[in-house]
């Protein structure tokens, strides 16, 4: 079911009471905790138990970091189970793919800022066009598996309001819209997590990231950014092929090349002569070509094999 | 006998992490010493308790579990209640004085908290602590929410009192770290003891030892007989036709999935109340236990007999989820099998941990990586080097194994020089003893101290090299040249890992000395005690030949441009992320990177 098959009327509000479950998915840093406990302090106004749990130790290290928020009449397992969370809400754009299978299916309410955090992970490979290892879906694609889903560049919202960090917030005033929970007891929840400082920004990205999803769901085709760029990197590059040749004559086995080769393929032989040990690793970066201090190396690349 | 929880004069609801309400708990018991080494997910518990005032408790961060512990056995002998705190490999360090404070007992409350961690989520095992508390013939309690941590860490104290044994309060990850709404009273102190003054109880010589090892059997045969009336131990009435004991938060996940399940909540893994489960078994007509990790309860059961069901449906590794109980209650056909999900079709991205855009371990590792060694690596943010790009770390095993590992390395034979990794708060911890039994045994190594003067891997907590104490008043700091030599070595250089060409010269004369070298590779770390953000750096693009000679650096900051040179990505830099080490500039082999400013 896709964002734009809805009818025209605006998607029902979640019904707190009956109790909810929610995920909130990112990377060490973004706020995923802040979202967290604004929602079990609206989980508490309510009247309702609330459990949240989340897991530490990694997340300051560009790690993933998610949090499980649940409410209800009796709230008994502090984690939700797959697909069985009501709303994912994801500061990181392939973080909200890779928790996609813990919303339920048909029903569930999908929120994510269409931000990019690319691990060095996903900028590994130095070969010739080597694609970044980055999540490829569209949010149309995405949009097309979840109940109910928008994409938007919250952070581009909140830098617009002068704090790229209130991003969060942004994506929380796109909750708010779709929960039966007053406007009085957001603003309450927000005075009391936001520092004084900040109080001012957060107000304001609370509101846009409200406004916006009002827009949203009085007309689902702006359910997603459709400026959003999947296409990040050119993968249909010609192959490229590599003579990588040493002259030995000129080679003193000084182990340069050897020692800063970034896939390791060179070493030296019982002779202390410096040889390509592991020719299909090779890709044709130079280095060795260009740190060699007797030019004993040369580093042919022709596009085309 | 009988123990009962005090009555509390207020009642305050408090929304509490797990960690925060063991802590609440003890202050509340009147706890008078509290000691600790952070470890994950445990750290938050000391400190916590730091947030009381200095006039109600002494808290320590101390240098290891086994110290904690040592210091809170003194407390306790000395007649005021006292806590330490580890994560469950810490129970390890500690182990050697629980075994024997088992059988001197307790005086004044003597309460461990140990947090395992099923499924691993930062730790290098996930070894069960019930299995240690019954090797050890000491309670174990098993809260099940953050209402129940605080409960529990509040009653174990008296029942430490009471029936004269250390009380373990066993928490794992997720209840750490869930926060749910707990009702909390206010501190009340028992008046101090006085020391205990029981020599033939306290000294551990053999006559005393064999005295006192059978009131160690008659003192379980007595727990578990309280257990048998005690509050701690649940049965909740329901459906007849299959019976669940559990306990822990795996009692919240059998909730979850089976509400209408006769439940036996176990509020103690050790010992366990044999009638009540004999009535129990009989109730129903096939038994099962649901516990997470090892079948600590499982095997007691069977022990006595009755018919119990567990492992063979639920798993022994990892930690147990509503699925997984659901899936486990439907593969003994008790539930109806849960639907398969749909797939989705999304590949999820590997995003695996990373040191940090500036992280001084960045510098030491990839000279390292250079040195071609064999490295031996210890516990902290450096295990990270462990992977690619900087993939230079040959073994980790445990605090301050390094140092010994490298010394049976060289005493083995191996070809390549072998350096021992191991960061300043783990030297500390257990790092010294093999440092003296490297030197005293002549071996062949290098030492690298990386000290960026904080605990970092669990958050940024001090040491005794941080001149600071846990409630950051100034205190004296280790010296780490002069504790090397002081245990002999003579050979130390101290380095600044951000002179990426010193450190490599400097390993590089280190491992061609004869004996134990020492680098100490000195940087602050950039997270903590405070962050550091100096000015970044920019790649030129018209410089950038797509070398990317700078991505081995796996540094968070560098990413792929949309520009290519020869087909290959050129390389950019996130500014917000940089911290202008000036690393990726010192080998980049265009020199294109430099100073925003400037570029």
């Amino acid at each position: 079911m896709s964002a734009a098959s809805h009818t025209e009327t605006a998607p029902a509000a979640l019904d707190t009471t009956r109790g909810l479950n929610v995920m909130v998915v990112g990377v060490g840093g973004q706020g995923v905790l802040m979202i967290s406990k604004a929602l079990a302090l609206i989980g508490q106004r309510q009247g309702l138990q609330v459990k949240q749990s989340e897991v530490h130790g990694m997340a300051k290290r560009g790690g993933v970091v998610f949090s499980h928020v649940r409410f209800g009449a009796e709230v008994w397992s502090p984690t939700i189970a797959r697909g069985e969370a009501d709303v994912l809400i994801a500061l990181e754009w392939a973080e909200g793919l890779r928790w996609l299978e813990f919303l339920r299916p048909q029903t569930g309410v999908f929120i994510a800022d269409t931000r990019r955090i690319v691990p060095p992970f996903a900028c590994r490979s130095r070969r010739h066009g080597a694609p970044m290892a980055y999540a490829r879906e569209t949010p149309a694609e995405v949009l097309d598996k979840v109940g109910e889903g928008y994409a938007l560049d919250a952070t581009a919202i909140a830098r617009g309001l002068g704090e790229s960090r209130a991003a969060n917030t942004v994506l929380l005033g796109v909750l708010s819209a779709s929960m039966d929970v007053s406007a009085a007891d957001w603003l309450a929840v927000l005075e009391t997590l936001a520092p004084p400082k900040s109080r001012a920004i957060n107000l304001k990205a609370f509101e846009a990231g409200r406004a916006w999803a009002d827009a949203a769901r009085g007309d689902p085709s702006l359910s997603f950014d459709a400026g959003f760029d999947t296409h990040v990197t050119q993968a249909d590059l010609p192959d490229v092929s590599v003579r990588h040749t040493i002259n030995a004559a000129w080679c003193k086995g000084c182990d340069i090349c050897v020692k800063l080769c970034p896939e390791r393929c060179l070493a030296l032989n019982e002779h202390q002569v410096a040889y390509l040990k592991a020719p299909q690793a090779c890709t044709g970066c130079h280095v060795c070509e260009w740190l060699c201090p007797d030019f004993a190396i040369d580093v042919q690349t022709t596009l085309g094999t | 006998m009988n123990v009962q929880a005090r009555p509390k004069a207020a009642d305050d609801l408090l929304p509490l992490m797990g960690n925060e309400a063991i802590a609440r708990g003890a202050w509340e018991a009147g706890v008078k010493v509290a000691a600790a080494y952070p470890g994950t997910p445990s750290t938050e518990i000391l400190e916590s308790l730091a947030q009381y005032p200095a006039s109600d408790l002494y808290a320590e961060w101390s240098t290891n579990e086994k110290v904690a512990l040592d210091v809170a056995i003194g407390a306790a002998l000395s007649g005021v209640r006292a806590i330490c705190c580890m994560k469950h490999v810490g129970l390890n360090v500690a182990a050697d004085s629980l075994m024997s404070q088992s059988y001197i007992g307790a005086h004044a409350g003597l309460v461990l908290v140990v947090c395992d961690d099923p499924g691993i989520h930062s730790s290098q095992n996930e070894q069960d602590t019930r299995l240690f508390a019954r090797f050890a013939g000491v309670p174990v309690l098993e809260p099940s929410d953050a209402q129940e941590a605080y409960d529990f860490t509040f009653l174990a104290f008296d029942l430490s009192e009471q029936f004269d044994t250390p009380v373990i309060v066993r928490s794992t990850t997720r209840l750490s770290h869930t926060r749910s709404v707990v009702r909390v009273g206010n501190r009340a102190a028992p008046p101090a003891k006085g020391f205990v003054d029981a020599p033939g109880k306290t000294v551990t010589i053999p006559a005393n030892a064999r005295r006192l090892h059978p009131k160690v059997i008659e003192r379980e045969a007595k727990l578990a007989a309280w257990l048998e009336t005690a509050p701690l131990t649940r049965w909740e009435k329901g459906d007849t036709t299959f019976a669940i004991v559990t306990g822990s938060t795996s009692y919240l996940y059998v909730k979850e999935v089976a509400p209408r399940a006769s439940i036996l909540k176990l509020g103690a893994a050790y010992p366990l109340p044999e009638a009540t489960l004999r009535a129990f078994a009989a109730s129903a007509d096939r038994l099962l236990v649901v516990e997470e990790l090892e079948p600590a309860l499982e095997t007691q059961i069977r022990a006595l007999g009755l018919p119990a069901e567990g492992k063979a449906f639920f798993p022994r590794s990892g930690e147990l989820s509503p699925e997984l109980v659901r899936a486990g209650l439907a593969a003994a056909g008790l539930a109806e099998a849960p639907p398969e999900p749909v797939p989705l079709d999304i590949q999820p991205m590997a995003r695996p941990p990373v040191l940090c855009a500036g992280c001084p371990h960045t510098g030491a590792f990839f000279a390292l990586r250079g040195i071609d060694a064999r490295v031996a690596g210890d516990i902290g943010c450096y295990t990270l080097a462990a992977v690619e790009p900087l993939r230079s770390i040959d073994t980790t095993i445990c605090m301050g194994a390094s140092i010994g590992n490298a010394v049976g390395m060289a005493a083995a034979g191996e070809k390549k020089p072998i350096v021992a990794t191991i960061g300043d708060s783990t030297f500390l911890h257990s790092g010294i003893p093999p440092l003296i039994d490297a030197v005293y045994n002549k071996a062949n190594i290098t030492v690298v101290i990386l000290d960026n003067a904080i605990t970092a891997m669990t958050g940024g907590q001090d040491h005794p090299g941080t001149g600071q104490s846990l409630r950051g008043e100034p205190a004296p700091k280790a010296d780490y040249e002069a504790i090397c030599r002081a245990v002999g070595v003579t050979w130390i250089r101290r380095v600044d890992p951000y002179d990426v060409g010193h450190m490599y010269q400097t390993l590089r004369e280190a491992i061609v000395h004869k004996g134990v070298s020492v680098v100490i590779s000195e940087r602050p770390c950039v997270l903590d005690p405070v962050r550091i953000k100096g000015t970044p750096l920019a790649v030129r693009q018209d410089g950038c030949v797509a070398c990317q000679s700078c991505m081995n650096l796996g540094c968070p900051a560098l990413l792929w441009s949309d520009e290519l040179y020869e087909g290959r990505h050129k390389v950019r830099i996130d500014a917000a992320a940089c911290i202008g080490c000036t690393l990726c500039a010192q080998v980049c082999t265009s020199d294109c990177i430099q100073p925003v400013a400037a570029a």
